[in-house]
């Protein structure tokens, strides 16, 4: 199942780096921290991202919020003082000022500060990374996902059920992908032309549909409804309508709406 | 290399050969002066700006209303893809790196002229053809490249875009790439081997340094960029399988050359900006700039970096380390932010004379400080995954890119103009320039930060009344005609400035580096006298001499051997 591209396999080395490997200071305290800000951030504002309709969606969107926190005291940190400057510093006279060329202390400060602030936050990385790209040995389901021009095929595997794009440039039909709430599905996603980009803003993330390379990511869905899905890469003429829905509903009500599709069944 | 005299350097004068020299048209035609060479780059890259700006207005016109039909999907394809080119590879790197550079690297070490002048005048040719041709796709029965400027495989080969135009994309970069090639082993020669006797390596201005970074940058990058057109091409005309899977081709590989050269050419594209900053805010501050060799350090890190980040741009491929590329790509913000913190400590506590080049300066440093957070956002792999081809980062790269070739390259245009030309602009509508510009800049670009989170795809030709992008989409669409306002009034002020020219003087902003000490202006071959050189600011030493660096330097020594012999006794 797991067919490598000439670059290796499309499933990510995820644990490469591994967090044990990691000086245990580093890990305490970004662990300590993350944790905190991570239930702290349930109060957080959410700065317009979306939450994530699935638990991998979930993390992005805490990591996400955390990397808008930390951005601004950040962004103070060099507006103010330049706000400062042009409000204080302003010309009054022809006076010469101070001619300072360096001040190793405040550059030192301005180094290792940066360095701590990014360490801290690819340690928070490589743990949401880990999660979201982690893929289940035992989901309770598989969708093949096939990318093409100008739509998307949808393939059910274990029930024999594929729904597909019916027709381009204004007329679409768009495919519906059904997936059960609370259960996680391990999407296969490849393309059969160019290169496409499987997105649900809804959860929070994209994927690339390539040709030649078979990606693999999960979905555990956390709430129903329906999502729109989109293509991001741009593949040609009718990229901007290479649209689909997700539509996420209750185990229960899989189950009925599987059984009802006949085989191979076409559309939507 | 002789150490410097004390006096004013008598320079041999050349020949006179005025009799001789050729005027008008023929001159810019057939010259190899690398000051003529360098406005030809600007001049040239100016139009290109205007055209590929004009183009942004129709994409942004498309874009004013759901389900328009302003242009058609194909159309609108064509337009973003030669858009994003020329700024890419016509205005952003040749503007800097064919003009101010060219202009500016001679004059500012003390040289006489480029290391091979014709050479520098092959450049030039081989960038106008160039850019002409990525313009002839138009022309053509299948119309141009509708692939996006970076042409990702498969959608560029022969089966999904047939047709000329794309053949003429592929050419008209590799030509421009073999212009910035040449420029490179011109400028990096010119800089080893023509500095003027006591200008060290140390005491180099950082524009000079950045453009040394810059240089080596392209003769690392542009040859993978060039060796991967050429692939296609051949994947295109002559049935090589190297990007298609059906021959066993890779696709992904095309991503892996073309990032190869893409990241570090962002960093092409943004080195010889910061250098610009680095020379505006210290003279208009009057004080040297902060942290010098932190700076130097920074460029060397951020060029050293640069080549190990392309795959952040691949991280939903799925068939990269994310690890690695996020830390080197999270890494790369350290020496951004120390040259952004130098500056500020190079205009604290100094005279701020807020004279257009200052303002927009300032201008770059909050726009390319926004667009250099959410680049740290998009160094995160998760956060890319949601974000990746949306208008987040449509914003993201617009804040640093716009950001660094207009709002640093405005602030070197005005700054330099009156070298360039002996001539003075007009500096109330400098100040309008700059604030139409900054204003239709952050209305066009801050709403598309949350079209990106609500989810709007990059390239995309049409959206739906029903997405959600329609109110932010128009906000962005009026902010581009605010910007459009304020190109005309740069072109106004250029006009007025050579229709009533106002006389400059050689050195109007009291400036500290060697091109302030000739005349207005430079003559041919540039100098007949150069200052002594004994610090970073030879002119600033010449013209204030109780403030002088050298002897600041020499105090300090004297202070710290007084300290010594204390310590002894």
């Amino acid at each position: 199942m797991r067919a490598s591209g000439l670059l290796g396999s499309a499933s990510f080395p995820r644990r490469l780096v591994h967090l044990s490997r990691l000086p245990k200071v580093v890990r305490v305290v970004g662990t300590g921290l993350g944790a905190s800000l991570v239930l702290g951030a349930c109060n957080l504002p959410t700065f317009a991202i979306n939450k994530g309709a699935t638990t991998q969606g979930r993390d992005t969107f805490h990591l996400f919020q955390l990397f808008t926190i930390i951005s601004i005291p950040v962004l103070l940190s060099v507006f103010v003082p330049l706000g400062w400057a042009i409000f204080r510093y302003r010309k009054k006279d022809e006076s010469i000022p101070k001619q300072t060329h360096s001040h190793i202390p405040v550059e030192v400060t301005w180094t290792v500060i940066p360095i701590l602030i990014v360490a801290f936050l690819f340690v928070l990385t490589v743990q949401v990374e880990n999660k979201v790209t982690a893929v289940s040995s035992h989901p309770n389901l598989r969708v093949n996902v096939v990318g093409f021009q100008w739509g998307w095929k949808f393939n059910y595997p274990s029930f024999g059920v594929t729904k597909v794009t019916q027709g381009v440039g204004g007329s679409s039909v768009y495919p519906q992908l059904v997936l059960p709430e609370g259960e996680t599905t391990t999407i296969h996603l490849v393309s059969n032309d160019v290169v496409h980009g499987f997105y649900v803003p809804q959860f929070d993330f994209s994927r690339y549909a390539l040709p030649g390379v078979n990606n693999y990511f999960d979905f555990t869905p956390t709430q129903t409804g329906t999502f729109i899905g989109r293509c991001s890469q741009l593949c040609g003429l009718y990229h901007s309508e290479m649209l689909f829905t997700v539509k996420v509903v209750t185990p229960a009500q899989f189950n009925s709406w599987i059984s009802q599709q006949s085989h191979n069944t076409i559309g939507a | 290399m002789t150490i410097a005299p004390e006096r004013m350097e008598e320079l041999e004068s050349h020949p006179p050969n005025h009799g001789s020299e050729p005027s008008g048209i023929y001159k810019w035609v057939t010259s190899t002066d690398h000051k003529v060479i360098g406005k030809n780059y600007m001049y040239t890259a100016l139009v290109f700006f205007f055209i590929a700006g004009l183009m942004a207005e129709l994409i942004r016109t498309q874009l004013f209303a759901p389900n328009n039909h302003f242009v058609s999907p194909q159309t609108y394809n064509e337009l973003f893809t030669i858009h994003g080119s020329i700024m890419l590879y016509i205005f952003a790197g040749p503007f800097v790196f064919g003009g101010f550079a060219n202009f500016l690297v001679p004059l500012q070490i003390g040289a006489p002229d480029m290391a091979f002048p014709r050479l520098n005048a092959l450049s030039y040719w081989l960038f106008l053809t160039g850019s002409v041709t990525m313009l002839l796709g138009f022309l053509t029965a299948s119309g141009a490249a509708a692939f996006g400027w970076v042409a990702y495989a498969p959608l560029s080969d022969s089966t999904y875009s047939p047709g000329a135009g794309p053949d003429l994309w592929i050419v008209s970069v590799a030509l421009v790439g073999f212009s910035g090639i040449f420029t490179a082993v011109n400028l990096v020669t010119t800089i080893f081997y023509l500095r003027a006797p006591g200008l060290t390596m140390f005491r180099m201005p950082v524009f000079t340094w950045n453009m040394l970074v810059t240089g080596i940058l392209i003769l690392i990058s542009f040859p993978v960029l060039t060796a991967a057109l050429v692939m296609l091409y051949a994947d295109r005309h002559f049935g090589t399988h190297i990007f298609s899977v059906k021959g066993g081709g890779v696709p992904v590989l095309w991503q892996n050359l073309f990032w190869f050269f893409g990241h570090p050419e962002v960093y092409i594209l943004a080195l010889p900006y910061f250098g610009i900053i680095t020379e505006v805010l210290p003279v208009f501050s009057k004080k040297p700039v902060f942290g010098y060799k932190g700076l130097v350090f920074a460029t060397l890190a951020i060029a050293g970096l640069s080549t190990g980040v392309w795959a952040h741009h691949m991280f939903t491929t799925g068939t990269v380390l994310l690890p690695f590329f996020s830390a080197m790509s999270l890494l790369i913000a350290v020496p951004t932010g120390i040259k952004i913190f130098t500056w500020i400590g190079t205009i604290w506590r100094g005279n701020l004379d807020f004279k257009t080049p200052l303002i927009f300066a300032i201008g770059f440093i909050v726009a390319f400080t926004m667009g250099g957070i959410t680049g740290v956002m998009l160094a995160s792999p998760p956060i890319d995954f949601y974000t990746h081809d949306t208008y987040f980062v449509v914003a993201h790269f617009h804040q640093v890119l716009f950001g660094s070739a207009v709002f640093a390259g405005f602030a070197g245009f005005y700054y330099w103009y009156p070298k360039l030309t002996g001539r003075m602009y007009r500096e109330s509508l400098g100040k309008w320039h700059f604030w139409l510009t900054f204003i239709g800049f952050n209305i066009t670009f801050l709403p598309q930060y949350l079209l990106g989170l609500r989810g709007m795809p990059r390239r995309i030709a049409e959206y739906g009344p029903s997405d959600g992008f329609t109110f932010l989409n128009k906000v962005s669409t009026v902010g581009a005609y605010v910007t459009a306002i304020a190109f005309v009034v740069f072109l106004y002020n250029f006009w007025i400035s050579w229709r009533k020219p106002i006389p400059a003087g050689d050195n109007p902003w009291d400036g500290h580096t060697l091109e302030w000490a000739t005349s207005s202006p430079p003559p041919s071959h540039n100098f007949h006298k150069l200052p002594p050189i004994r610090s970073l600011r030879p002119t600033w030493d010449m013209n204030h001499p109780e403030h002088a660096d050298w002897k600041a330097h020499q105090e300090e020594l004297a202070r710290k051997k007084s300290k010594e012999r204390e310590a002894a006794l």
